[in-house]
């Protein structure tokens, strides 16, 4: 550069420098307006594909629609399990944020119980991937209002119209309607996802879980869409969901009502069977609980109390309490005996109030000191000789008491429509030797022809047995559902068991004895209760708990209250064209004629009054 | 004139004819807007208030206000365009003190937006003094440069780069790292056209590239480098930092070639877009109308700074070039920032998109430097 230079300003240079440098900002531009084009090319051209599928998952969510559970009816209409509108509110973790926080704010503005937090931290531990986890159900308007007013800070909750199933009857019927809970993660593994979309009650126990897949329904869908904080816009399309069908049954809920309150504070269960369908017209058993709380989740604390409770409150002893059935066989092993030959109406014992077996010095003793003195099958019945079935039993031999037993429905489940259903045991050779590894003694014969040693069955079972004597021979599996939807509920008929007139005379007659003839066991606790306007048939049972030594007498005064015997009664009504049959459990009842009895009187007289001749059931 | 003339300045007024017509009277009574951009940026106007409308959701009101900024900014632009060439030269250290100064009391007494400090109080009206800085910088630049020799020397170099510098790092702190960028970009532009050697280039380019890192560790707040992060990495934090480029990329992308329809935006129309009515208001405008609006729109920008280059290559004196130039290519990269950083080329920096974004301050400041450019042609209009 000259000296010049640096005051002379040279135009032409400094122009060309500046146009040089502006072509060069030019091109830059150039470029850059090219990078620009090509992103958005790429974006709204190459990939336009993805980011359609990307912005419509975006927006339309599937949302399950579910069906209404079908209702459960008794055999008259009444509602016996139904669903709830209500209102739950529930939390979506995933959108929560601070868990801990929300809870919080919740519990200030719902004063959450320690109980309900416990139990919605146990949920949201089993919960599926996003799904919204209920915290409490049935809100009320409040607090509804609460939630409404704080929305803007509770982050993840959630308030759903729901319906809720609900059991109006309560105990009553907690055993055998069962309850519907959440579905739980083992079930999970099995269910089909589609049938169960936007499902989260499952049938656990009783008719529920049996006629679970009737009842559910189908669930429908929703194509809706959301705006980015998954508020739903408007329903793009629907397929309504199906609703499960109505079950009704053959149960009566009055029925039920006066064999719940028969049972009173007793540990037991009552079972009354339409003696010409199967139908199940009652089956209660006592103590019962309230199957609402396990609908929406129950307490640990409250579940434990279930558990623990000496009096096993959940537990369905009608369905699957095994007893030994005792007394109550003794009308089924008569009719064996004559109708194998071994004894005719005619044939007498001598009851000294002990029998041996041959070469034996083991006594087997009558429930009556001193014994019954001369007896016939009538009054073995009638009275409960227990010396005339060893005596019998032990001709028959074991072999024939399995036949006849199993032919009336004990040691095989009865096929009825509820699901865990005990068998029983109805002891045989290869029973015994399968599963205790033993040869058959002639001694187990002694025990099994009184309804003892290896003997248990159900009250259920008792009151099948009862039907098939009342029906003679004519052998139905029981049924508590009578339609479903618009389809009867089938009841399969076995083959029924065959036995001479004359010989189910002579057993009915007798059975007739034991509540009318004055000698009979419950004639006393029957006739009590005051006249009867129909003939009933029955017999009574006594079941031991523990076993009373050689020499050794019962006294149920040194025996603690569950040690004490259990009273069972079998009966059914009207003798002469049977409708009802009944089986009755007490436990620790003592004797089958002074508590099991009245009880069987007392559903028997209601279904007289509900169901007098004429009036029939169908 | 009535003292000396220094050598330069007597060369400068003997060599430039433009020079003898700055104090003519006449030249308040003659409009000097310039038709071309005019009808441009009102073409402009119209296509933001369409895509705005729809982007707020219908919301009339604030199409109202916008319109009411666009016309503000109009007088603003009109009244900018009448100032004589002159009287900016002369004058063109007063906005950059004030602006400066403002600066410093923003800092020190400003009210924050999300963690950042831009805005000054003054009644009920607030007042981002950056802005004005956007126009103030390459202003003072440029008359710096215009009344030197090119190519500047070393210490004239280093006079400006300390101008540049000191509102540059004012803004910086506030921080509003997209306000800084235009506003160093601005006066980037004028040392690039008055010609600094490329060996000043090379120097800012080598320190730019050590200094990045010492950026990153020592300077950057956590939001900021977050930003960058998410630019490379979007599905790294979907919900939270990755969200918004994720949306805007999803918008843009499912718009297609000619777009969902107006209003029909589902990104934009049901809030899965952030900000839809000011920064990221393109993808709107991508979604519902898809790649050829994106084009267009591309296109009408394009035009307005060729027409900015075109005056500012016509302009008689070397101020009016670079302030022309400086105005012209800063425009420019408003649009590139925003476009790039909505469609995910660019990290997210708080740059509106020119014209179409809601909000005042941008489109009043934008029209200004408009009306500014206006002026610099007058020089032209009026020497011929």
């Amino acid at each position: 550069m000259s000296p010049a230079d640096r005051f002379l300003r040279n135009h032409r240079n400094e122009h060309l420098l500046f146009v040089g440098r502006l072509g060069f900002a030019t091109a830059v531009v150039a470029f850059m307006v090219g990078a620009l084009v090509w992103r958005y090319f790429d974006l709204q051209i190459s990939r336009h594909g993805d980011f359609v599928t990307l912005a419509e998952r975006n927006r339309i969510h599937v949302r399950a629609i579910p069906p209404p559970r079908g209702l459960i009816l008794d055999r008259n209409g009444v509602l016996l399990a139904v669903n709830r509108p209500g209102f739950t509110l529930s939390i979506a973790v995933e959108r929560a944020g601070n868990l801990d926080a929300l809870l919080g704010a919740l519990d200030e503005l719902l004063d959450l119980g320690d109980g309900e937090i416990e139990r919605f931290r146990e949920l949201a531990a089993r919960r599926r991937p996003y799904e919204s986890v209920p915290l409490r159900y049935n809100l009320s308007e409040l607090e509804q209002s609460l939630l409404a007013v704080n929305e803007y800070r509770l982050d993840g909750v959630e308030i759903s119209a729901q319906l809720i199933r609900h059991y109006p009857l309560g105990e009553r019927f907690a055993h055998v309607l069962g309850y519907v809970g959440r579905i739980d993660e083992r079930e999970l593994k099995t269910l089909d996802p589609t049938a169960y979309s936007g499902i989260y009650l499952i049938g656990k126990t009783g008719l529920e879980r049996f006629y679970e897949r009737e009842l559910l329904g189908r669930p429908g869908a929703e194509y809706v869409e959301t705006n980015a904080r998954g508020r739903v816009m408007r329903v793009l399309d629907s397929v309504p969901p199906v609703a499960g069908a109505n079950l009704r049954l053959q149960l009566d809920a009055r029925l039920q009502e006066v064999a719940y309150q028969a049972l009173a504070d007793a540990r037991g269960a009552v079972v009354a069977i339409d003696t010409k369908t199967g139908g199940v017209l009652a089956m209660a058993s006592a103590p019962s609980f309230d199957p609402n709380p396990f609908v929406t989740g129950i307490s640990t604390a409250a579940y434990k109390a279930l558990v623990e409770s000496p009096d096993r409150p959940l537990f369905d002893r009608a369905l699957r309490g095994l007893y030994p059935p005792g007394s109550t066989v003794k009308p089924i092993f008569g009719l064996a005996a004559l109708d194998s030959g071994v004894a005719t109406s005619t044939f007498r014992i001598y009851d000294p109030g002990v029998f041996r077996l041959d070469n034996s010095t083991h006594e087997y003793r009558d429930w009556k000191k001193g014994g019954h003195g001369t007896v016939a099958l009538y009054d073995a019945i009638v009275q409960s000789c227990d010396i005339y079935f060893y005596t019998v039993g032990t001709r028959m031999g074991i072999d024939r008491l399995h036949h006849y037993a199993t032919a009336f429905g004990f040691g095989v489940p009865t096929g009825i429509d509820l699901p865990n259903e005990a068998g029983g045991t109805m002891p045989s050779r290869e029973w015994k030797r399968g599963v205790r590894g033993q040869a058959w003694y002639p001694g187990d014969t002694v025990n099994s022809s009184i309804g003892q040693g290896f003997m248990t069955a159900t009250p259920l079972q008792l009151a099948v047995a009862a039907a098939r004597i009342a029906m003679r021979g004519e052998a139905r599996a029981p049924r508590l559902g009578r339609t479903l939807g618009q389809s009867p509920v089938t009841n399969p008929v076995s083959e029924p068991i065959v036995a001479a007139a004359a010989h189910w005379d002579q057993v009915i007659d007798a059975m007739r004895g034991v509540v009318e003839d004055r000698r009979g066991t419950a004639h006393t606790a029957i006739t009590a209760m005051g006249p009867m306007n129909y003939t009933l048939a029955g017999k009574t049972g006594t079941a031991q708990v523990v076993g009373v030594k050689q020499n050794a007498k019962y006294d149920a005064r040194r025996l603690a209250k569950t040690q004490l015997d259990h009273a069972l009664f079998i009966a059914f009504a009207p003798v002469e064209s049977p409708r009802i049959a009944v089986g009755v459990l007490v436990e620790n009842g003592e004797h089958g004629s002074s508590t099991a009895a009245p009880v069987a009187r007392r559903v028997i007289d209601a279904f007289m009054q509900l169901y007098p001749d004429g009036a029939g059931l169908e | 004139m009535a003292q000396a003339l220094s050598k330069p300045d007597f060369d400068r007024h003997l060599r430039e004819p433009g020079a003898v017509v700055y104090g003519r009277r006449s030249h308040w009574l003659i409009p000097h807007v310039d038709p071309v951009l005019t009808l441009l940026l009102l073409i402009l106007m119209a296509a933001g208030l369409l895509v705005l409308y729809s982007a707020s959701g219908r919301d009339m009101d604030q199409v109202q206000r916008q319109m009411l900024f666009m016309g503000a900014g109009l007088a603003a632009m009109s009244f900018a365009a009448q100032i004589p060439p002159r009287m900016l030269l002369r004058w063109s250290w007063l906005p950059y003190v004030l602006g400066t100064l403002l600066l410093v009391g923003v800092d020190l007494f400003g009210s924050g937006a999300k963690g950042a400090q831009r805005w000054l109080a003054i009644g009920p009206a607030r007042f981002q003094p950056s802005e004005l800085l956007k126009i103030a910088v390459p202003l003072v630049l440029s008359a710096y440069f215009g009344s030197r020799l090119l190519p500047p020397r070393f210490k004239e170099v280093c006079l400006a780069v300390a101008l540049l510098l000191v509102p540059l790092l004012l803004v910086a702190i506030q921080p509003d790292l997209g306000t800084a960028i235009l506003i160093g970009s601005g006066g980037a532009f004028v040392l690039f056209l008055a010609g600094i050697g490329m060996r000043y280039l090379a120097v800012a380019l080598i320190g730019a590239l050590t200094g990045a890192p010492a950026l990153w560790f020592f300077a950057l707040h956590d939001y900021q480098k977050n930003r960058i992060l998410t630019l490379l990495d979007p599905q790294h934090d979907k919900l939270g930092a990755g969200w918004n480029i994720i949306q805007s990329t999803t918008a843009i992308g499912s718009g297609g070639l000619t777009g969902k329809g107006w209003f029909q935006g589902t990104q934009s129309q049901l809030d899965f877009l952030p900000e839809s009515h000011t920064d990221f208001i393109i993808a709107v405008l991508s979604e519902e109308f898809g790649f050829i609006a994106v084009l267009a729109l591309l296109a009408l920008y394009m035009l307005i700074v060729v027409r900015g280059l075109i005056i500012s290559l016509a302009a008689p004196s070397m101020f009016g070039r670079l302030l022309a130039g400086s105005i012209s290519l800063t425009f420019f990269l408003y649009v590139f920032v925003n476009m790039g950083m909505v469609a995910g080329l660019l990290p997210i920096v708080g740059v509106p998109l020119p014209m179409v974004s809601y909000g005042g301050t941008s489109v009043v400041t934008l029209c200004i430097g408009f009306g500014i450019l206006m002026a610099v042609r007058s020089e032209t209009d009026t020497r011929g």
